[in-house]
């Protein structure tokens, strides 16, 4: 099957604390981190939005591969903040990763799983040789509502994966992937509303873990691989407790979750929270290892893989950084107010 | 709106990529591209010539009181950019963290510039940051 040749991750460098926004709303931050696992967000910048930070890591995604960005026959941007309602986010990162006109290019909504569904159809498209390369990207500057419990975990991020079928040119192959889906109202966002509503608790057990669940349980009844198979798991991640609840749910440890789990240190990055992950986890993994992933997006649907890291990945290991050295190395902290005037909910007059 | 949207659209690669141009003949590059050389005027041909954005800082300033179409970016700050290639580039410098001062080390990043309004275009651009 079709395969990873390349990748690449971006998270803004600004960062908020939980106890910052505590502090705003009177609320118990030391209580909240405990509860949610997370210490800070991920900020965008007042110039940053969903393009931006697909292009930036679309570049480095391009740099990570070695392919020329001429070869790429489709790229899919899956986000849920899209900045333009109608015109599409891909257009611009196609010209600006100078991957020319002829391509095929669209944006996805899925909530926090668009970018995976572009993985899914570029692997459809390279396997029957409609394309030689693909590019799908999760990004997002997600929205959290002043004082919703949201605002704690909506952060901004994205990863970009070029899909193909060589398989020596593949850093990981794709094992298989399988999804499951229903029409489930646990979070949603009318046209023209700033931010989304959600069912508070209801996104927990009919939202997030029925899909999680089925879409992982099953994948491994097709492969026929145990948990204890993979030497890593991504679950899509809206805070640091559910992925953990998730793998214990279904027979996986601690220790497999760790290394994806970005979200105790920059909140839910929506479209790009299992992309990033995934990310994480190919900065550390050895060839041969197995990797499982599972996305979720709210409405709702889980996309489930199983991936096979290949000798390839060390020596395009060295062109870029990892992605928690740059997590951890390049961030600044900003207050409430700045906050607020980056998301541009207080604007100069 | 349908000029702003024709401009837009003409200098996408140039914002976008740091398209410049290159004549021919005396190789001399430009940026933002040209159509004849300054040099050896119609006598040559020019081709597009993509710049690498790495450059280090030749002057720059801080804008504290910005036009309408800045004023959620103030205070920015402008620089005038040597790049690794030889053309002096205009461009803005983001904040991240570490001190601007001539020499400075440079690369590109990809940015909003400024947006029409409400309901107009946005325009994504090259910036600076130090590195």
């Amino acid at each position: 099957m079709a395969g990873i040749i390349g990748y690449g991750a971006y998270v803004p460098r600004l960062r908020i604390k939980v106890e910052e926004i505590a502090r705003v709303w009177n609320e118990d931050g030391e209580a909240i981190k405990r509860g949610l696992n997370i210490k800070e967000k991920s900020v965008p910048a007042f110039d940053e939005d969903a393009a931006t930070i697909a292009v930036e890591a679309a570049r480095k995604a391009i740099h990570h591969s070695g392919i020329n960005p001429r070869e790429l026959g489709a790229v899919y941007v899956g986000s849920e903040s899209h900045p333009y309602a109608v015109k599409p986010t891909a257009t611009v990162v196609a010209q600006a990763i100078d991957a020319g006109h002829n391509l095929t290019a669209a944006d996805l909504e899925f909530a926090c799983k668009a970018g995976t569904a572009g993985i899914q159809m570029l692997m459809g498209m390279t396997d029957s040789n409609m394309i030689k390369y693909g590019m799908a990207i999760g990004s997002d500057t997600s929205q959290g509502r002043p004082g919703d419990a949201l605002e704690y975990t909506a952060s901004a991020g994205g990863a970009a994966f070029i899909i193909g079928k060589e398989k020596k040119e593949m850093i990981a192959e794709i094992l298989k992937t399988v999804s499951y889906t229903s029409d489930t109202p646990d979070f949603w966002r009318r046209e023209g509303a700033n931010f989304p509503s959600h069912g508070g608790r209801f996104t927990g057990e009919p939202g997030y873990f029925k899909h999680v669940a089925n879409a992982t349980k099953l994948l491994l009844e097709q492969t026929g691989f145990k948990p204890s198979d993979f030497d890593y798991v991504v679950f899509h991640q809206p805070n640091g407790k559910f992925p953990l609840n998730a793998a214990k749910l279904l027979g996986f440890t601690e220790k497999q979750v760790e290394e994806g789990l970005l979200t105790p240190i920059i909140g839910n990055t929506y479209s790009g929270a299992s992309m990033l992950g995934l990310a994480a986890v190919l900065d550390k993994a050895k060839p041969g290892q197995k990797i499982m992933v599972t996305s979720f997006g709210s409405g709702a649907g889980s996309d489930s893989f199983a991936i096979q890291v290949t000798n390839n990945i060390e020596s395009k290991r060295k062109r870029v950084a990892p992605l928690r050295e740059l997590i951890a190395k390049d961030k600044m902290y900003i207050d409430y107010a700045l906050y607020l005037k980056n998301r541009s909910s207080i604007v100069r007059t | 709106m349908e000029k702003a949207s024709a401009g837009m659209w003409r200098k996408i690669d140039t914002r976008y990529n740091l398209i410049g141009s290159e004549c021919e003949k005396c190789k001399t590059l430009y940026f933002p591209p040209r159509i004849i050389c300054r040099i050896c005027g119609r006598d040559t041909k020019m081709r597009s010539r993509k710049l690498s954005g790495n450059g280090k800082v030749y002057s720059f300033t801080t804008i504290r009181v910005p036009s309408d179409t800045f004023k959620e970016s103030a205070p920015y700050t402008v620089g005038v950019i040597e790049l690794e290639e030889g053309p002096k580039v205009e461009g803005h410098v983001v904040e991240n963290g570490k001190k601007v001062a001539i020499g400075s080390k440079v690369k590109t990043v990809f940015r909003k510039m400024y947006v029409d309004g409400d309901e107009g275009l946005i325009h994504y651009h090259f910036k600076f940051e130090t590195i």
